[in-house]
């Protein structure tokens, strides 16, 4: 098994954050707009924003793994891309790192605005790193407007892989299952 | 014939004898939030188990007193809703959601009194109380803490006073439950004789 990717394909490190990341995205989204209509005797008016909380805290973790990883290793070959298509899904990748960074730091700059740690689950807090009375305010603004953007994003992301699928027969969609073809 | 008086020795005439009837007319101070010698502070129930504390940390306000005349007394509080401050990002943000105060719709709260009733040491002011776009009467039980000289060279008054807001009466419709239906605003207020 590939742990790495190569010009041939993505490896199990690239695959597993992908589509952990393609699970939790939409998941904590919905969470999100679901949570905060929540009645103040719902039994889940706790732990609702607990585990959007905690999810959003390690998805940040898992992103700036996955962008390092990225940095670290070769890029699988597109050469079957239209120079439209390349030009485009490079938007679209790259597009992620810097909005989904912003919509999870704008989250936590929410929960820690008054100094108090961010708890992940019932594992560890993540210290305040500003204490900055008010500031809940700008960033829940950011959050909500770029959550909405990024998943203006997932879905053009997901709408061209199905097209490369199904329209275009293209191994694209397959080879972030899959991985490479084994070599042995 | 004698010379009419002069115009302006008739004014100056005319004042006097005017000022020597009235009775000594109310003064008016500014709330001192300059200083924070001042504060608006809110109690609620939570649950029914114990007390929710919070502040507004903006606000402006005047009022007009006079000691022999206490029940000619004037008071008039502007409030950023936006400056809740209960000690807590999360709820604070909540709490100028659509849920509750609406800030962005509604920035500002106001109060203004429409008579005061003095009985023993205490008063009640009667007055309209503008919160979350809905304005209704209602009363302030108030006290009159100390008033005097400062050592800089100004003067005083103080006052203490306790409304209760019934939340629904004034469109505020999220359930805190059936021990939290009202909210307590108590006003400490020093204002500097203008």
């Amino acid at each position: 098994m590939q742990i790495g990717d190569s010009r041939a394909g993505y490896g199990l490190v690239t695959r597993l954050t992908h589509w952990t990341m393609a699970l939790a995205i939409p998941a904590l989204f919905a969470l999100g707009l679901w949570m905060v209509t929540l009645n103040y005797y719902s039994p889940y008016y706790r732990i609702a924003p607990d585990i959007h909380r905690s999810v959003g805290m390690l998805l940040l973790f898992l992103l700036v793994l996955r962008f390092a990883w990225r940095l670290a290793n070769p890029k699988p070959d597109d050469a079957e891309l239209s120079a439209f298509e390349s030009v485009a899904a490079r938007a679209v990748h790259w597009g992620f790192y810097p909005l989904l960074f912003a919509v999870m730091v704008s989250g936590y700059l929410i929960s820690s605005a008054d100094g108090r740690p961010v708890e992940v689950f019932n594992w560890f807090g993540v210290p305040a790193l500003l204490h900055w009375k008010g500031l809940e305010e700008p960033a829940g603004k950011v959050h909500e407007i770029l959550a909405w953007a990024t998943m203006i994003l997932v879905v053009l992301h997901a709408a061209a892989s199905l097209k490369h699928h199904f329209i275009d027969h293209s191994s694209i969609l397959k080879r972030m299952w899959s991985g490479p073809p084994s070599t042995s | 014939m004698k010379p009419p008086l002069s115009r302006p020795l008739l004014v100056a005439a005319l004042a006097l004898a005017v000022g020597a009837a009235a009775p000594a007319a109310a003064v008016d101070y500014v709330i001192d939030t300059a200083k924070s010698h001042a504060s608006i502070n809110f109690r609620i129930k939570h649950l029914g188990f114990s007390w929710l504390t919070g502040r507004f940390n903006e606000f402006s306000g005047t009022f007009a007193f006079d000691e022999a005349h206490p029940e000619a007394s004037k008071v008039k509080v502007e409030v950023d809703t936006e400056s809740i401050d209960s000690n807590h990002a999360e709820r604070d943000k909540h709490l100028r959601s659509k849920d509750f105060l609406d800030t962005a719709t509604y920035p500002k709260a106001t109060f203004e009194s429409t008579g005061v009733k003095v009985s023993g040491d205490k008063a009640t002011v009667t007055g309209n109380l503008t919160l979350h776009g809905v304005t209704k009467p209602i009363e302030i039980v108030a006290e009159h803490v100390g008033g005097g000289a400062d050592p800089w060279g100004g003067f005083r008054q103080g006052f203490t006073g306790t409304m209760r807001i019934p939340l629904k009466d004034y469109g505020i419709k999220f359930d805190l439950g059936p021990a939290s239906q009202e909210v307590e605003l108590t006003l400490n207020i020093e204002g500097v004789k203008q």
